[in-house]
């Protein structure tokens, strides 16, 4: 019991400081400007957007994307680490919980911003039909988020009973919610026994439902005719540049709060290298994926296909592409093989650079395609042969990134962000077993 | 003792069973006689009625005589806007050998589809395979597939396929996703990127919806913001037994429409049979290798009557709908 006191006091969630505050302020700024911005493309249409009948998609769906890879993060390490027995992964799971269901909600949202008619939302349900991979997604994004809450809040269970009796004279309403939300934990064999299945199951599902949730991102684009969509390699495509955008974001996440909330105990160098070692085998699958995609449609060199290539290897995109693949894979891969590279900080650039390089990636997937279409492009204004995101998609999209930014911040605010019962117990078992050792 | 209560719960539930039977038949019986009983009653009245028959003529009945007729349920003859006409299947043939860019076909198109973006239905492609080959006019429309990528992928079944082959937009519940558009190959489908501005033509389309009550024919008639538009082969039209409007007013008899059951195709002058011509003059479908197999067949541009530098006078780049300010 000692044990926890002392974790309660480092570990405990707390209030923001001048900083905390500034941040959450601008959140909220940039979220209440891009919802204006939204407010007005309902009222105008979508002509506010740059998007045309050739760009039918634009920065609205490359962002959902995004959020849907990034939300892939709970199942890699979360999932694949607890089945693997993975130790390390103890301080850093729950803020990777916490990031799924931030991308994950944001998905669900940011899919909505595309529709040019959100008012009839409702006829997905009244008319769906099960034939479109768009149905799939509206089935599958919902069941991921349940389960990445369930995952997340499930092993909360023991620290909310905790934070309840921690906080009960400090601040007694917020021990009040604790409490509620602890649903009497007692800490009694049978609501282990209970907990730790219900746990076990969730790590189970959530494995089957990420890859399928990816892989139905994936089949948006590959059920179309497109040259660049029309792939077999997309569904592995997309599940490995998942893991990438994944762990990138939940290295920079872990970095900021380790830095934030003095952590360094609990969140040390060690851990740091494994999450790099990690990142480097994600990012060699990831361009494993990518030499697939591109070089052999290029050997082959049907006639559309290289014209696609062309404008991502030399043409339009050619900078864009360069620094996804540069900047966003390679770069951190070399950089992540050296030891010093896996210190803190360089993860933490190596982070931000994979995150944004994910972030352009799907900008590259979704717009080069649909600027070559089968027929040429005739008829059309000359403004419709390219694409580049208006004011009020960069507004809208920024607030989408910041909303999600502010539920990852108040869900820090509010939760332990590492595991405090379960530190406990694994310091208590580490010294007996040095204790049996001596 | 085991046994004995299995039985004695099998006679239980016989019992019941026999018991639920004979309520139900006297019940049926009961409002039987109820009902008769009610009809004796209204015997009494001696009210009239005047009502007129099938021929017009207006009669006299007892008003007890009356009885509200169930109606005949012939919805399968009904017309059906999502089925179409029965025992069709349209098709074009659009000859490309006689096409010379005079865009009558489009212009006609978007006036009386009122077409006010920046993005005409029927489009004419500048065309040339390769640099050595000759370069030539191609005009399209929605090729109204038999195995339509659009209609696969919708989520809401706002596009849907008719038995007659014409592939609509029901755009009272399309939902803008514009996975349609991203699907169709041929690049046919427009959105309404904003409130389409059509005037007094919206109010009188409306005014028509209200009394045929079958919007989805009119597709683009008015157009809906937020929703995807395209060729619709003038359903409105071709109901009335007239050529969808690109027939009618192609000066050089490009575009022949007809019914592939009657296996013939017109274009205004000359009524053709389709499954001759198209062996004749070698016709083919756009993309055939994807498998969605059009409803509009081309003729190859084969010994061409007219120069393709002609219609080079009448080619924007980037223009298909003329704006009247």
């Amino acid at each position: 019991m000692k044990k926890t006191d002392s974790l309660l006091l480092d570990l405990a969630p707390q209030k923001f400081g001048r900083i905390g505050i500034i941040w959450t302020w601008t959140l909220i700024i940039i979220s209440l400007i891009g919802i204006v911005a939204y407010i007005d493309q309902v009222i105008k249409g979508q002509v506010v957007t740059n998007m045309n009948d050739y760009a039918l998609w634009g920065i609205y769906i490359s962002n959902f994307v995004f959020f849907v890879a990034t939300s892939f993060v709970g199942t890699v390490t979360v999932a694949i680490l607890r089945l693997t027995n993975n130790s390390w992964r103890t301080p850093i799971v729950r803020i990777a919980e916490i990031i799924s269901v931030a991308a994950i909600i944001m998905a669900g949202i940011t899919i909505m911003i595309d529709m040019g008619r959100p008012d009839r939302l409702l006829n997905l349900f009244i008319h769906g039909r099960l034939q479109s991979p768009i149905i799939w997604d509206v089935i599958i994004i919902p069941i991921y988020i349940v389960i990445s809450l369930l995952l997340l809040y499930f092993p909360l269970l023991p620290d909310f009973a905790l934070l309840k009796l921690f906080f009960e004279k400090k601040n007694p309403k917020l021990s009040k919610w604790y409490g509620k939300l602890s649903l009497n934990w007692t800490g009694s064999l049978a609501q282990k026994t209970i907990q730790a299945k219900s746990i076990q199951l969730i790590a189970v599902l959530i494995i089957p439902v990420g890859f399928m949730l990816q892989t139905i991102d994936a089949w948006l684009f590959s059920t179309l005719f497109r040259v660049g969509w029309d792939s077999t390699n997309m569904g592995a495509y997309f599940i490995s540049g998942a893991s990438v955008a994944g762990v990138g974001a939940l290295v920079t996440v872990v970095y900021v709060l380790q830095k934030v909330y003095k952590l360094e105990d609990y969140i040390t160098d060690y851990h740091f290298d494994k999450l790099g070692k990690f990142l480097v085998l994600m990012c060699l699958i990831y361009l494993y994926f990518n030499l697939n995609e591109y070089l052999i449609p290029q050997l082959t060199s049907k006639k559309e296909a290289t014209t696609h290539i062309n404008v991502l290897l030399t043409g339009q995109f050619a900078p864009l592409f360069w620094f996804v693949i540069i900047g966003g894979l390679i770069v951190p891969v070399i950089v992540l093989l050296f030891k010093q590279g896996r210190k803190p900080l360089p993860m933490f650039i190596i982070g931000l650079l994979v995150v944004l390089g994910s972030w352009w990636k799907r900008y590259l997937i979704v717009t080069p395609t649909l600027l070559h279409p089968f027929l040429p492009i005739q008829g059309v204004p000359e403004s419709w042969h390219h694409y580049f995101p208006s004011l009020h998609e960069w507004l809208i999209t920024a607030a989408t990134l910041a909303m999600a930014l502010l539920i990852i911040t108040a869900l820090v605010r509010y939760l332990p962000i590492i595991p405090i019962q379960r530190t406990a117990d694994e310091q208590e078992e580490l010294e007996l077993n040095k204790n049996t050792a001596k | 003792m085991k046994n004995s209560n299995k039985s004695s719960r099998r006679k239980f539930l016989n019992n019941g069973l026999k018991l639920g039977l004979i309520t139900t038949i006297s019940g049926i019986g009961l409002s039987k006689i109820a009902a008769k009983l009610s009809a004796q009653t209204a015997n009494d009245s001696n009210t009239k009625m005047e009502l007129m028959t099938m021929d017009g003529t207006l009669i006299q009945v007892d008003s007890s005589e009356v009885i509200e007729v169930a109606h005949s349920k012939n919805e399968d003859r009904k017309y059906n806007v999502r089925e179409g006409m029965p025992n069709r299947k349209f098709v074009m043939v659009i000859d490309l050998a006689k096409c010379k860019n005079a865009l009558k076909c489009q212009s006609a198109c978007n006036k009386h589809h009122y077409i006010t973006g920046e993005h005409a239905w029927l489009k004419v492609y500048k065309m040339q395979e390769s640099e050595d080959t000759a370069p030539y006019w191609m005009p399209t429309t929605c090729m109204h597939c038999d195995h339509p990528a659009c209609v696969t992928v919708c989520p809401v079944d706002a596009t849907f396929k008719r038995r007659d082959g014409l592939v609509l937009i029901d755009n009272e519940r399309c939902i803008g996703c514009r996975f349609c558009m991203a699907a169709c190959p041929y690049s046919t489908r427009v959105f309404n990127w904003e409130e389409p501005n059509q005037g007094e033509i919206t109010m009188n389309m409306q005014m028509k919806h209200q009394t045929e009550n079958n919007s989805v024919e009119f597709a683009g008639m008015p157009s809906i913001k937020g929703t995807v538009d395209k060729c619709d082969f003038c359903p409105h039209s071709i109901k009335e037994n007239i050529l969808p409007h690109c027939v009618t007013a192609c000066p050089n008899g490009v575009f022949y429409f007809g019914d592939k059951y009657e296996d013939t195709v017109t274009n205004g002058e000359e009524t053709l049979r389709l499954s001759k011509l198209l062996i004749d003059k070698d016709g083919y479908r756009l993309m055939e290798s994807l498998g969605t197999r059009p409803s509009v067949y081309y003729l190859p541009p084969v010994n061409r009557l007219v120069d393709f530098n002609e219609g080079l006078d009448n080619y924007t780049d980037f223009k298909s709908v003329e704006k009247s300010e």
